[in-house]
Order: structure tokens, then sequence, then C-alpha cells
């Protein structure tokens, strides 16, 4: 008998490429690809502000620091205000949907968290939390792609995966990463015939190496990401993950970001064999009618908190396997600016829900709002290296040991955070 | 006209007999002092015309070639670098259809109005998303109409219109000076930015354009300089009248890291602060009635500032923001970033540093000169280096356009509207970058699995005809397969479509599919067959690239 690895290794992508994958080699990629522990990462595009996703209200600096966008305090029975946490934190009301999750501790926040490189450039932010090297823009790849490199290798193609047009910077380096817009979308449904989607299929297949020019010294990245999409598109008709309703009366909201979850849960119930998924959501740079309780940034938290709860709900115990962690490139400034919006701080909040979470708990050193405690004399100080989360979530939920493969040049001293079992 | 791009070459060893080659290439390099220098000059072979064609242009038509051979290199990059010489009635005539186009901005406000107050105090509490309350809009009105009829007029003037280099510059432009159509009023001044402040000066001195992006309402609005304001400024009259306003530091960041110096510039946290100071009363008078450029004194900070070490003194006014616009335009990263993102988007994703450091000093000596710093480009040894034809992956506006014209395709602006949509689902939705850096200029933003099906569906469907208002040349450029000489077909739409510059293995692929008919189709064999290569030319990895 065939040892069930080296099937899985050499005959899986045979099988694949004969377009009639069966059923249980689908499921047993998914199995085989490690541990079956899935990774999602949100990536709040244009900087959230921190300090009204998590109202540090125990620290009266905040409030004062803020005339038209401060975030009520906790009151028992009322709705319209935050939600305490722990009499010092308090989620803002919008995050509504994620309190039962705080409660039954599979919900944790670090606060203060973010990085150690002083822009307060979206793009280089991003780019910086995105490559996990903060100060390093020539690192080619991303910190989700090198944890991928650093898993026993798996054979499916969507080991990593994102819901959008283009791979994003984080995934960059991953054995199969893919992005799609939508499962409905994957397909080559204007085909003719047959002919044409095989005729597609060779021509990508043909040499991912070849190309025009004289001496070609690395593979073509348009021939290579075409062959993996053929591959990825086999496997996703093979298990039929269009046809994956969501489940537990789930309702995802039909903005974009809701149908990335809806979509991503989709994946993960397939059991393709995701490790590591990524979506994204804009609308945070609120420089100007930020709002408080309601308005803005409201409208977008709430629609944050609604689709990971229906996410929660949707994957229900399979969520043991999951961890869902949000991050942004930066927070925004302690005090409103002219707009009764804020400006690009420094520290922001970030979320982490999912199996082996130490939930209930909020994480991390609170520098304070004071004015001499203030980065710059403005922002929230820094006192979490977003590495220190990210590394901690590596280890224990992909477990991978080695984080400086995931985080190169990183000393990774200082305690860890605890944040997970 | 200065000679420095040549010597800058000179001097250096490892260009040297590149440009003895092309010096000697050049010939009888005659009237045109600053462009003949360095580049092959009228010798360029059909393989270079190509080249340049797929880069300073939205793709060759097929009669390209030949017309840019038989008028000569120079003469055709002099006439796109001074487009107003170049008729083009036909595609202005075909736009006139678009009703909104060339409105004014009162009147897009007025004829194109907004939800009413009530529905607007729904969007403010979260209660309806934004984009529910647009939907509840009779539809031959709703704002979007605007941006929808701009993304029909990219498109076709991308197809259709003779002033190729200057839509190529018009694109460039208005990415570098991003505005996201779908944040607030920008949906109204959006075609007014494009039209007013980036056009006039896409081929025009740097200075103007970077002016009269600040003074327009569309990036007064963008980036919130509008209501930025000295520190406790209190709001004199309108509903939000007695309310205290203060500083914006969105437009300075964005002014330095994208617009000017680049985010390594050599600026600070204090610059920032500095260069909102002097920014501040630059404002937008009536936004939603008849939106003008104002200054307003009493919104202004007066007291002097500091920025980048030049001292702007007290009381300059309105003259501070153009001072800061001086400071930035002359300081030397300005030129440095410009001429990185122009060599970006003309040579490679990685451009050589040499020809980096010739095209800023170019904008130093001109004084920010696009045509000069164009020409310093598309004269240069490196634009021609074999290594770097095809080094471009097409962004999907790109492709769009370079398809249909590759099989001489004329489109009607329904025919527009739905291949922009198409770009959208290759992920670069047109106007509606959200984000101040508009659409990455690099190949990893574009090759993603999403992305190449939506090319190979693109594909598929264009050659099946199945944009209505679209009309392809391609009967006349590759009849249908002949069944006795099924060669003949694919060897014209690879002439055609790749100019014949084609790997081996993709010829190999192509091959066999000629001999394989489908027995579903219903359409007569010959011209399904031809229409179903004819895709697979569109959707391969070459033509993927430029």
């Amino acid at each position: 008998m065939i040892p069930r690895r080296a099937l899985l290794k050499g005959g899986a992508c045979a099988l694949v490429a004969l377009g009639s994958t069966p059923r249980f080699l689908v499921r047993a990629a998914g199995a085989a690809t490690g541990t079956g522990k899935v990774l999602v990462a949100v990536f709040q595009r244009g900087a959230v502000d921190g300090l009204s996703m998590v109202v540090p209200y125990g620290d009266p600096a905040c409030a004062a620091a803020r005339t038209s966008i401060a975030i009520k305090p906790p009151a028992r029975g009322d709705g319209e205000r935050a939600i305490d946490l722990d009499g010092f934190f308090a989620l803002h009301p919008a995050l509504a949907p994620l309190a039962p999750l705080w409660s039954e501790r599979t919900l944790a926040v670090v606060h203060a968290c973010g990085s150690p490189d002083p822009t307060r450039s979206h793009f280089d932010a991003q780019d910086y939390m995105e490559s996990g090297t903060p100060g390093v823009k020539s690192t080619p790849d991303g910190w989700l792609g090198r944890s991928l490199q650093a898993r026993p290798s798996g054979t499916s193609p969507f080991r990593a995966v994102a819901i959008g047009p283009a791979l994003p910077r984080a995934l960059r380096g991953a054995p199969g990463g893919l992005a799609m817009s939508s499962i409905e979308r994957f397909d080559i449904p204007g085909a003719p015939d047959t002919g044409a989607r095989q005729g597609f299929e060779k021509l990508y297949a043909a040499s991912a190496r070849s190309d025009r020019l004289p001496a070609p010294t690395a593979p073509d990245p348009v021939r290579a990401t075409g062959k993996e999409t053929f591959d990825a598109l086999r496997m996703l008709q093979a298990a039929d993950a269009s046809r994956i309703a969501p489940a537990n009366a789930a309702t995802y909201p039909s903005a974009p970001f809701g149908q990335a979850m809806r979509q991503i849960a989709q994946l993960i119930r397939a059991n393709i064999g995701v490790e590591i998924a990524f979506a994204e959501m804009d609308g945070w740079d609120t420089h100007v009618a930020q709002g408080a309780e309601r308005g803005q940034l409201a409208a977008r938290l709430g629609e944050l908190a609604a689709a990971l709860a229906a996410f929660t709900h949707d994957l229900g115990d399979r969520m043991a396997d999951v961890v869902v962690l949000t991050m942004s490139e930066f927070g925004r400034t302690v005090a409103e600016n002219g707009n009764g919006g804020t400006d690009h701080g420094h520290a922001t909040a970030m979320l982490v829900l999912g199996g082996g979470v130490r939930g209930g708990q909020v994480y991390g050193r609170w520098p304070g709002l004071g004015r001499e405690r203030l980065y710059e004399g403005r922002d929230l100080a820094v006192t979490t290296d977003f590495r220190t989360l990210f590394a901690e979530i590596v280890t224990h939920h992909l477990g991978i040991r080695e984080t400086s493969r995931v985080f190169p040049g990183w000393p990774a001293t200082g305690p860890a955070l605890g944040v997970m079992r | 006209m200065r000679r420095s791009g040549a010597l800058e070459i000179l001097v250096k060893p490892h260009m040297l007999a590149l440009t003895i080659l092309a010096v000697l290439l050049a010939g009888c390099a005659t009237t045109r002092t600053d462009a003949t220098i360095a580049h092959p000059g009228p010798r360029l072979d059909d393989r270079q015309i190509v080249h340049l064609l797929s880069r300073m242009t939205f793709g060759p038509r097929p009669a390209d070639v030949a017309r840019v051979r038989a008028m000569g290199v120079d003469a055709y990059l002099e006439t796109q670098l001074f487009p107003s010489q170049l008729d083009d009635t036909t595609t202005e005539r075909a736009l006139e259809s678009l009703p909104t186009l060339g409105l004014p901005l009162a009147v897009l406000l007025h004829d194109y109005p907004r939800p009413d107050p009530a529905v607007l105090a729904k969007i403010r509490n979260g209660e309806v998303s934004r984009r529910e309350a647009m939907a509840m809009l009779p539809p031959e009105t709703r704002p979007i109409r605007i941006v929808t009829e701009m993304q029909a007029a990219k498109m076709l003037r991308a197809i259709e219109s003779e002033r190729q280099l200057e839509e190529v510059m018009v694109d460039f432009w208005f990415n570098h000076f991003n505005v996201f159509a779908g944040k607030g009023e920008v949906r109204w001044y959006v075609g007014t930015y494009e039209r007013e402040a980036i056009r006039p000066h896409a081929l025009g001195r740097f200075r103007d354009l970077l002016a009269a992006t600040a003074r327009h309402p569309a990036m007064l609005f963008y980036l919130d300089n509008w209501l930025s304001a000295a520190p406790d400024f209190t709001i004199p009259a309108g509903p939000a009248r007695g309310r205290k306003s203060g500083l914006n530091e969105n437009y300075a960041r964005e002014l330095m890291e994208l617009h000017t110096l680049g985010v390594d510039g050599g600026y600070t946290q204090q610059d920032v602060t500095e260069v909102a100071r002097a920014f501040t009363g630059w404002t937008i008078d009536r936004p939603r009635v008849d939106p003008q450029f104002v200054f307003r004194p009493r919104m202004h900070d007066d007291g002097e500032k500091v920025v980048l070490g030049h001292r702007i003194p007290a009381g300059g006014g309105e003259t501070d923001g153009e001072r800061v616009i001086d400071i930035l335009v002359r300081h030397p990263s300005t030129a440095r970033f410009i001429a990185t993102k122009l060599a970006r988007r003309f040579v490679a994703d990685d451009p050589p540093p040499p020809l980096v450091a010739r095209v800023a000093s170019t904008f130093t000596a001109t004084d920010g000169d696009i045509r000069a710093m164009l020409r310093t480009i598309f004269t240069s040894p490196e634009f021609y280096a074999a290594p770097l034809r095809h080094a471009k992956v097409k962004t999907p506006f790109e492709l769009v356009a370079s398809a249909v014209r590759a099989l001489d395709g004329h489109a009607d602006v329904r025919a527009a509207q739905q291949l922009a949509r198409a770009v959208g689902e290759m992920g670069e939705r047109l106007y509606q970058a959200t984000s101040p850096t508009g659409h990455a200029d690099r190949a990893e933003a574009w090759v993603s699995a999403a992305s190449l099906l939506a090319r190979m569906n693109f594909a598929l469907a264009l050659s099946a005809g199945r944009y209505p208002g679209l009309r392809l040349g391609l009967d006349k450029l590759a009849p249908g397969v002949d069944r006795s000489t099924p060669r003949q077909t694919l060897d014209r739409l690879l002439a055609v479509i790749l100019h014949d510059d084609v790997t081996p293995e993709t010829r190999a692929v192509l091959t066999q599919q000629v001999a394989i008919t489908d027995a579903n189709d219903t359409r007569t064999g010959s011209s399904a067959d031809r229409d179903r290569l004819a895709a697979l030319v569109l959707g391969s990895p070459e033509f993927q690239r430029k």
C-alpha cells in the first residue's frame, strides 16, 4: 500500500490534472497539510482609530482630548454606550455583535500595538506590516507567505488564499498563494466550448520558465500564476465549493468585506487545504466627521463586527481550529483634529478571536495618554511590537517554532503576551 | 534644450558601448538636437517600433507600425508630444453621446442631485449605507452616471484617440494625483478635475499640474484641505455655524509623500504640520452649488512657517501655499521621485538608475518640462534595451484597450462602458482607487489568479463579439480558418496581435489548437475556430506583457 503522504505529494496533482479529483482526496489534502489550523488575517486599511474601537475609558485623557468624537463610557443597560470589557477598556457600541465572544473568552484585544517604525505613511506602514519587516523596504515577500514556507509542504493550491483581485503583500512568497475575487467568478464561464479552456490551460502550463527574453532569470510570474490558477480551478470545482451555503443561519453583511468573510468560510468548509486566508476592509481613514457612538466609524465597525460574528456562527465547531486576527497600519491621533476627525497616529488595537485564544482579556501594557506619555507628543505609544503578537500566533496556532524565518532581523526579545494557549 | 542626458551617458563607462552604437545607428542625426543623440533614430527596426508603440500608446493598431516606419520615429514622437496638431474630431464626436461629460460643475450638481436630507441623515448615523442610499435615486439622474460616463469616455479615448500619448499621460497623472470618485462630493467633481486640472497640463509643466490639482475642488475635498483651518477657527456661517474647526494634515502629508518628494524625500512630521498650516484657507466656495476654489483669509493661519528649512514669513495669506509648491517643485527629491515614476511607467518596474538620474536632471534643467522628460526616456538606449522589452505587465486598462486596438476595433460609448466594466473585473476600477496612492504600476499588483481568469474571460468575450457596439476588424485581418491551410489563420493572428514575437511553446500549443474543432459549436465552423484562436492569443502569457 502506498503511504498516504506519498500519494498526496505525487499522486494528488496527477489526479487533479486528469480532472477527476475524488472527493476523499480533496478532503485528505486538507487534512494532510499540517494540522488543519487556519489563520484568517483581516487588514483594516486606512488606519483604524484604536482608541474608539477599544476605548480606554479608564484613562481620563482620552475623552478630554476628544470633544465631539469621544465614545461615552459604559453604563449598565445603555446600549448606546461603550461595552465594558474589564473596568478600564470598553468595546465601541457598534462592536456589540462581538460581545458574546468576549464573554465566552474566545475574543482577546491587544492594545497599544503597532510598528516600531515611525512612519505615518499609509503605504509604507501597510507595506511594513505585511512584509513583517518594519523599516526594511527590500523584503521581497510577506510574513504570511514566509509562514507557509516554514510549514510542512502541502499540495493544495489553496494553502494561502486572499479574497480580492490581487495577492496582498502579506501573502507574497506563499507556496500556493492565490487571489480570487469570488468563488462564483473563479471560472471560465465564457468559454464557448471546452477547447478554449483547455487551450488556455495548456498555454499557461506549457512552460512556466520560458519567455521571449533572451535569458530568463526567474520563472515568468504570469505563466506560473496561470498554471496555479488552473490547478485551483479544478480543485474548487471538484469540491463543489460554490454550493456550500452558510451554516447555523449565519447572515453576512452584503458589503464586500462581509462577502469576503462568507467566502473564506466556504473555502474552509470545503476542506481544500486552506491554511491562511486574507481579507481586507477599507474606509478607516477618518480625517473628517469620524463620529462617536454613531457615524462614519461606527458604521464601519458595525460592518466589521457583523461579518466576524457571522463568520464564527457559520463555522461553528470548526472555529476551534481557526484564529482571526485584525490589524491596521497605525492608529490615529489622540486629539481630535479641526474637522471632527483624527489624523495619522501611531499605536492602535488589534483583535484576536477563535480557538486557542485566551480571550476575555486585553493584552499589552497601557502607556497612558497623558501628554508626556504620548509618542512624539501626540499619539498613543506602541508598547507591543506587532511582531510579538503575530509571532505568538504563528508559533502557537500554525506550529512554527522558528519565528526568525517569518520575522527576519527581529530578535523576538521581551515576554510573550500569552494571548494564545 | 540641453544635451545633459547624452553627456551623462558618456561619462558612464558601462554605457559607453551602447551609446556609441546608438550614435552610429542614429547616423545622420539632423535637426532635432535633443532627441536624436542617444537612440537609434530613424533606423529603428519594426520590433523596436512595436516596443515603442506598446509603451507610448495603448497598443499598436495593425497599420500603426508601417505608419510610424514611414513617417519616422522622431516625427511620430513629436506629433504625439504636441497632440493639438492631431485631428481627433472623430473621438470627440463619439463622446458627444455622453450627456454629463462636458457639463459645468454647477449643472451636474443640479441635474444629478444628491439624496434628500432625510436619507443623508440615515447615512450619517449608519442606518443605510451610502451605496443603498444611492440606489434609491432614479437611475437616469443618479450621480453615479457621472462616473460611469467618465469610465466610458476614458475607455473610448484610449481605444480611439489619435492623441495616444496624451491619453497615456492623462491616465498617468490622474493616477499620480489620484482622487477617489466614491468619496463624497468627488463623484461630481471628478470630471472637471480631469478636464481642467489634469488634461491641460499632462504634457506641460509639472508645477502647473501640481498647482492646478492643489486648487481644484476635487483634490481639496478628497484630501480634506477644504476643511483645514487655523487652530480654533470658528465657522462663521452655514449649517456648522459656531463650531470650532482647525488643522487637518491629510493633504499636506500626501502632497509631499505622493505628489512631490516621495516618502523618503526628507520631510518630517514638523514639515507636514507646517505645510498644513500654509494651506489653511485654501477651500471650496459653495461646494454643493457651484464649487470654486476660494481663499478664505479668516481660516488661514497667518503666522510664520518653516518648510524644509525655508522660512515663509508671517502674513503671506494665499501665497503661502504657492510658496510651498515652489519649495517642493524645486526640491531635488521631487525631480528624482517624478523621474522614477515616469521611468517605471514607460521602462520597467525597477527602472535602470542611470536613466532615472538623467530624467531627473532633465526635470531640474527644464524646470519640470514633462515633454522634455518623455523625450529623455523615449530616446534613451535603456528604453530599447532588449532585456526590458516585454518587461512590463499590462494594467487591466492597458490590456483591454490594446486588445481592441490589436484587432483594429472601434467602440461606441455603450461598448466602451462595458469594456470599462471588464477592466474593473480584472481589479482596476477606473476612478475608484480609494487610496491617494492610486493604482499600482508594478506587475505584482496585476498578476493574480483572479485577474488572469478575468483576462481570459475578457479575451473570449471580445473575440466572440459579445460587446454590442464594438466593431472588430477580425474578418479583414484574419479570415476564418480554411481547413486546407489551418496554419495560415494562426499565422495571421500571431502576426497581427503579437507581431510574431511569440515563444515556441505558445506557438506549439496554438498549433495543436488549430486542429481541434468542437462538435458542440453550432456556429459556422471556420470563424468560430478563428475566434477561439484569437481569444487564446489575446489571453496568452505573451499578450499580458507590453
